[in-house]
C-alpha cells in the first residue's frame, strides 16, 4: 500500500491508484472537480485540466515537488507523495484559468439548456469561475443537429471531454461517431450523414458534463429541479433494469442512469429503459433517490453559501447551508 | 485558420459508388500492412489515405474512405477521425496540382504573403478555391519547413524555392503547358514515395 | 573552418548512392559496433558523448536511451522523428536530402544499442521527396547486407520502414508521433508512461530526432570520449542550424558549439550579416517556439559577457534576457520587421497546429491569435496587450504537451521586450492596419525613442 496526503488528508492505496481515485476515497471538499474523467471508461481523463494540482512531495523516495501542475485523473499515486490541491493558491489560481477558457467559447445558454441544474460546467463556474468574460470575439458556433432518434447535439456547447467517444467504444460495437478536425474547430460529428442507433447508445446524455448530448423525450419538458427522483428497476431483457425516474406526480419525464456521488452512473442503462418506457406502470419504484450534488436540483431551492466556502462541485460540502 | 465564428463543416455524402484500388496498388498496400505487427495494421492508414488520394481522384471522398477502412478492417469513423485531422488529406475535390504557399513566419517576413496573393491574381481564384479548368487550387499553408529558401510553395511534391512573381509566371505556364501530361516525374534520387 | 563531423562529406559528388558513401568511410561505425561493441558498450559511447537531442528539448541522449524498459518481453522499438515542422527549422530535411545514408548508418547502430529489430522514420508527409530518397536509400543498404536478417553475418537483424506523416505539426511530440504512427489523431499521450516504458504498440520504445540519430555515427567512429572534447561545457560536439530570416545567406550550417553568436551571424563562412546592410532587430534561436531576443541581447547576454551558441549561453538569463537553443531555428529580423505581425503569424500557425485535446492550448491558442489579429489590424486597446500577457501565462504548464508553452513563450517574450511596437499598433491604428511585413520602422523611428537601441 502506498500512503499519500493530500491537503493534509493521508491514506493508503494500492499502487496505481491515482491521485483523484486517492483523493475520492478520503472524500470531501479536497476531491479536485472532474469534466473529461470518468473512472468507468477507460482512457478517460487528462484533457480538461480541470483537475490539476500541486505535488508537493514527489515520494519518499524522491521527495522532489513536482515542477509543474499534474493531472490528478492520470498521475499515479508514489508512496510518501504529497499533494495540494484546494491548499494551494496556485492550483485554486490555474483552476480559474480553465473556467476561463472552458467558458470563452460556450454559449452561456443555461436559461435554454435542458442541461442547467445538473451541468457539471455549471457548478464548476459556480465555484471556480468570475462573473465577467475577457473574452470579446465571437464565439464559435455549429449548428444543432440530431444524431439519432433521441439525441439531441448541441456541438457549441460541448467541452471536448470524449466521454461520448469512450462510451461508444466500450459499450456498444460500432462506433460511428467520433471527435473530427482539429484544434479549435473539433467537433463531435458522424461525418456523413448517419444516426447513433445501438441499444447503449442513450448512455451518452448521461456521460456528457454540460448539454451537448440531450435526451430529445426530455427536450424543454421540464426543468429538472421542479422534478422528484426515485430509483426504480424493472425486469430488462437488455440491461440491469436499475434506473432514475424523474418525476412530477406520476408522470416520469425522464429516465436516467443512477449516479453516484461523483456525477458517474453506477450502471449503464438500455435505450428500451432510457427512452421507451415513460408510463410508471413499467417500472418499480424503490423510493426516493438522494441527489448528491451541489446543484440545485437535489434541495430545490438554492443555498446560500458561506463567504469563501470553497465547495466542491461533484461532492457537495457546504457547511450548515442556510435557505435564501 | 479564419476569423469567421460559424464552422461549418458539412456532412458527406456516400454514394455507394464502386471504388477499388488496381491490383499493382492493391501489392503495395499489402506490403505496406505487411510492416506492422499482427492486429496493428492501423498503423498503415496514414501511408494509405496518401496512396488512395493519389490514385483514386485526388480527394478523399467518403466513398473512398470507407473502402480504406474496409481494407484495414477498421470502422469508417476511425478513417475520418484520422481524415480531418491532418492536412493533407483534402476532403473535397481539389485541382491537378494544388499549390499550396506557406504563410508562416520566415516565408511571411521574406514576402511569402505577397506570393500568395500574386498567385490568387494570376490564377483569378481565392485561397481555398480551384480555376474553372481543374487545374491548380490554391492553399495557404503553414510552414512546409524549408525557412532558409522563403518564400517557398509545394505543388504537389514538388517544392519551389527563392519565389518571384517571375518565377510564378513561368511555373504556372509550364504546369499548364504540360497539363495534359502525367503528374511530376521523379526527381533523381526519389523511389516510390510509399 | 569550423570542424565537421556530420556534414563533412557531402560535396562529394553522388554522397547520396551507397557506393560513393561506403567507399568514403561510411557504414564504418556499423563495422565496427555490431563486430566489437556490446549493445551496451554503445550505449556507453553515447552516454560519454555527452550528445543531447536535437529535436529541440536537449535531453541527454544516453539517458534517455538507458530508461527503455530491457526487463519488458515485448519488442522494442526506435523510432526517427523526422516530422520536422518547428517555423525556422530545415536541417533535417537538408541532411536526407545530402546524406541519406549518414541516418540510415546511425539508425543501424543506434537500433542495435537499443535492441529494436524494427525501426520507423516518422517522415512529415509533406517531404514526399525525402520519403523516396530514405526508401531508396533503405533498399541499397539492405542489398548490401546493412539492413535485413544477420547484417554483416552478425546475429543482429533489423527492418526500416519509412512512414509518411499526414501534415501536423503536433506530430513532432514524440507521443503524439507515435499515436499518428499507429494511425490515429496526433493527440499527444498522458505521461507517465513514458515511451520508454510505454510507446509504439505499448512497447518499449526511443524516439529520437533526425540529427540526434546522425550524430551516433561519429560518436562510435571516434569515441565518445573523444566526441565530447568538441563543444564547449554540457553543450558538446556539433549542431546543424537553420539561418533564415533576414540574412545574407540563408542555409543550413555546422557549427561546433560554443561559436559566438556574433561570428555565427556576421561570418562569411555562415550567414554572412544582415542582408541589404540593415541592423539587427531581432533573433529567434531556436525555432519559433522559444523567446524572441533584442537586439542588445543577441551577442551579448545581460551579464555583457558574449552570447554563445550552445544550451546554456543561449538560455543565460532565462527568459528575462535569454532565449534556448531549441532545434536550431535562427531566424533574424532585421531593422524593419514587424514584431507584431510576426507574434501575431507564430500565434495563427499553434492555433492551427493545436490538436484540441486538452483545453487551455485548444481554447487559449485560438484566443491569444485573436488578440492579435485585433491589435496588428488595428482594432486592439492597451488592455489587450495585458490580456495577451496573461493568456499567454494561464496556457503556460498546464496543458498536456509543450505546444501550449511553445504557443506561449513567443507571445510573452515579445511582449516583454518589444511592449514599445505593441503599443504603437494600438495607438496608431490608421497607421497600422495596411502595415503588413516590414515596413514599419520609419514610423517607429518617429515616434519612439527607445528605438535607437536597434
Amino acid at each position: 500500500m502506498l500512503k499519500i496526503t493530500i491537503d493534509g488528508h493521508t491514506t493508503e492505496v494500492e499502487e496505481g491508484t491515482t491521485i483523484l481515485e486517492a483523493a475520492r476515497k478520503i472524500g470531501g471538499e479536497i476531491v479536485p472537480p472532474t469534466m473529461c474523467y470518468y473512472s468507468k471508461l477507460k482512457g478517460s481523463g487528462g484533457k480538461c485540466r480541470t483537475c490539476l494540482v500541486k505535488v508537493s512531495k514527489g515520494s519518499e523516495n524522491d521527495p522532489r515537488p513536482m515542477p509543474k501542475l499534474v493531472a490528478s485523473c492520470s498521475t499515479p499515486v508514489q508512496d510518501g507523495m504529497e499533494v495540494q490541491n484546494i491548499t494551494s493558491p496556485e492550483v485554486l489560481e490555474t483552476r480559474k484559468a480553465i473556467v476561463e477558457f472552458l467558458l470563452i467559447n460556450h454559449p452561456l445558454d443555461c436559461p435554454v439548456c435542458d442541461q442547467a441544474g445538473e451541468c457539471d460546467l455549471q457548478d464548476l463556474s459556480y465555484a471556480h469561475g468570475v462573473d465577467t468574460s475577457r473574452f470579446e470575439e465571437q464565439k464559435r458556433e455549429f449548428d444543432v443537429i440530431d444524431i439519432g432518434a433521441n439525441i439531441k447535439l448541441h456541438m457549441n456547447r460541448c467541452i471536448l471531454c470524449y466521454r461520448c467517444v469512450y462510451t461508444v467504444n466500450q459499450i456498444t460495437n460500432g462506433r460511428i461517431h467520433g471527435v473530427l478536425y482539429r484544434g479549435d474547430a473539433s467537433e463531435i460529428s458522424t461525418f456523413i450523414q448517419n444516426a447513433i442507433e445501438n441499444d447503449f447508445s442513450g448512455n451518452v446524455i448521461d456521460v456528457c458534463p454540460v448539454g451537448a448530448l440531450t435526451d430529445k423525450t426530455f427536450r424543454f419538458k421540464n426543468r429538472v429541479w421542479f422534478l422528484k427522483t426515485m430509483d426504480i428497476h424493472r425486469n430488462c431483457p437488455t440491461c440491469a433494469g436499475r434506473a432514475v425516474a424523474w418525476m412530477n406526480g406520476n408522470e416520469i419525464y425522464r429516465v436516467t442512469g443512477r449516479k453516484d456521488e461523483f456525477g458517474e452512473v453506477e450502471e449503464f442503462i438500455c435505450n428500451e429503459c432510457r427512452f421507451a418506457k415513460k408510463d410508471v406502470n413499467d417500472w418499480i419504484i424503490e423510493g426516493p433517490r438522494k441527489i448528491k450534488r451541489t446543484s440545485i436540483i437535489s434541495v430545490n431551492h438554492y443555498e446560500k453559501l458561506k463567504q469563501g466556502a470553497i465547495i466542491n462541485p461533484v461532492d457537495k460540502k457546504i457547511e450548515k447551508p442556510s435557505e435564501i | 485558420m479564419s476569423h469567421e465564428n460559424k464552422i461549418d463543416h458539412k456532412l458527406h455524402e456516400v454514394t455507394a459508388g464502386e471504388v477499388r484500388f488496381s491490383d499493382e496498388t492493391l501489392v503495395r498496400v499489402q506490403a505496406i500492412i505487411a510492416r506492422y505487427p499482427v492486429g496493428k495494421q492501423k498503423s498503415a492508414l496514414l501511408p494509405i489515405l496518401h496512396i488512395a488520394q493519389e490514385e483514386l481522384g485526388g480527394h478523399l471522398s467518403a466513398d473512398v474512405m470507407n473502402y480504406v477502412a474496409s481494407i484495414l478492417k477498421i470502422q469508417p469513423i476511425e478513417v475520418y477521425e484520422v481524415a480531418t485531422f491532418y492536412t493533407q488529406y483534402y476532403l473535397d475535390k481539389v485541382g491537378k496540382y494544388v499549390v499550396e504557399v506557406c504563410r508562416t513566419g520566415p516565408c511571411a517576413m521574406c514576402g511569402g504573403e505577397d506570393i500568395a496573393d500574386y498567385l490568387e491574381r494570376k490564377l483569378a481564384i481565392k485561397t481555398d478555391e480551384t480555376t474553372p479548368d481543374g487545374l491548380f487550387t490554391i492553399r495557404r499553408v503553414e510552414c512546409l519547413g524549408a525557412c532558409g529558401y522563403a518564400p517557398v510553395m509545394q505543388i504537389n511534391t514538388e517544392f519551389h524555392e527563392f519565389l518571384t512573381k517571375e518565377k510564378i509566371d513561368k511555373i504556372i505556364n509550364d504546369l499548364r503547358a504540360k497539363a495534359h501530361e502525367d503528374k511530376p516525374k521523379d526527381a533523381k534520387w526519389v523511389e516510390k514515395f510509399f | 573552418m569550423g570542424r565537421k563531423i556530420l556534414l563533412d562529406k557531402i560535396h562529394i559528388p553522388d554522397i547520396q548512392t551507397f557506393k560513393v558513401y561506403k567507399d568514403n568511410g561510411g557504414y564504418a561505425s556499423v563495422e565496427k559496433a555490431l563486430k566489437k561493441m556490446t549493445s551496451a558498450e554503445v550505449i556507453e559511447e553515447v552516454k560519454k558523448s555527452g550528445l543531447r537531442g536535437r529535436g529541440g528539448a536537449g535531453f541527454p541522449t544516453g539517458m534517455k536511451w538507458s530508461f527503455l524498459d530491457t526487463k519488458s518481453s515485448n519488442p522494442r522499438y526506435l523510432v526517427c522523428n523526422a516530422d520536422e515542422s518547428e517555423p525556422g527549422t530545415f536541417k533535417d530535411r537538408y541532411l536526407i536530402d545530402n546524406i541519406p545514408h549518414l541516418l540510415i548508418e546511425g539508425l543501424i547502430v543506434s537500433s542495435y544499442a537499443l535492441g529494436a529489430n524494427t525501426t520507423f522514420i516518422y517522415v512529415r508527409g509533406e517531404f514526399k521527396q525525402q520519403i523516396g530518397i530514405l526508401n531508396r536509400a533503405i533498399r541499397e543498404a539492405h542489398e548490401n547486407g546493412f539492413l535485413g536478417k544477420n547484417i554483416l553475418g552478425t546475429s543482429y537483424s533489423l527492418d526500416i520502414h519509412v512512414q509518411a506523416g499526414g501534415g501536423a505539426y503536433i506530430c513532432g511530440e514524440e507521443t503524439a508521433l507515435l499515436e499518428s504512427l499507429e494511425g490515429k489523431r496526433g493527440n499527444p499521450r498522458l505521461k507517465p508512461p513514458f515511451p520508454a516504458v510505454k510507446g509504439l504498440y505499448g512497447c518499449p520504445t526511443v524516439v529520437n530526432n533526425v540529427e540526434t540519430l546522425a550524430a551516433v555515427v561519429p560518436i562510435i567512429n571516434l569515441g565518445g570520449d573523444e566526441y565530447a572534447k568538441i563543444g564547449i561545457g554540457r553543450s558538446t560536439g556539433t549542431k546543424l542550424i537553420s539561418a533564415c530570416g533576414h540574412i545574407n545567406k540563408p542555409g543550413v550550417y555546422e557549427i561546433e558549439m560554443g561559436i559566438t553568436v556574433e561570428e555565427f551571424l556576421n561570418s562569411e563562412e555562415y550567414c554572412g550579416g544582415v542582408r541589404n546592410n540593415k541592423n539587427i532587430k531581432a533573433l529567434i534561436p531556436g525555432g519559433s517556439s522559444v523567446p524572441i531576443l533584442p537586439a542588445h541581447l543577441i551577442t551579448t547576454t545581460a551579464a555583457n559577457t558574449p552570447r554563445l551558441m550552445s544550451y546554456e549561453s543561449l538560455s543565460e538569463g532565462g527568459f528575462a534576457t535569454g532565449s534556448m537553443l531549441g532545434s536550431g531555428g535562427f531566424i533574424v529580423f532585421d531593422e524593419d520587421a514587424c514584431i507584431v505581425r510576426n507574434t501575431w503569424n507564430f500565434s495563427r500557425f499553434y492555433h492551427h497546429e493545436s490538436c484540441g485535446q486538452c483545453s487551455p492550448c485548444r481554447e487559449g491558442t485560438g484566443w491569444l491569435e485573436k488578440i492579435l489579429h485585433r491589435i496588428e489590424h488595428g482594432t486592439g486597446k492597451l488592455s489587450d496587450i495585458d490580456l495577451l500577457d496573461s493568456v499567454a501565462k494561464k496556457i503556460e504548464g498546464n496543458t498536456i504537451c509543450p505546444l501550449g508553452d511553445a504557443a506561449a513563450w513567443p507571445v510573452s517574450s515579445a511582449i516583454r521586450h518589444f511592449r514599445h511596437e505593441f503599443e504603437f499598433h494600438v495607438q496608431n491604428a490608421d497607421i497600422v492596419k495596411d502595415i503588413k511585413h516590414g515596413s514599419l520602422s520609419k514610423y517607429l523611428k518617429k515616434n519612439f525613442s527607445l528605438n535607437s537601441i536597434y
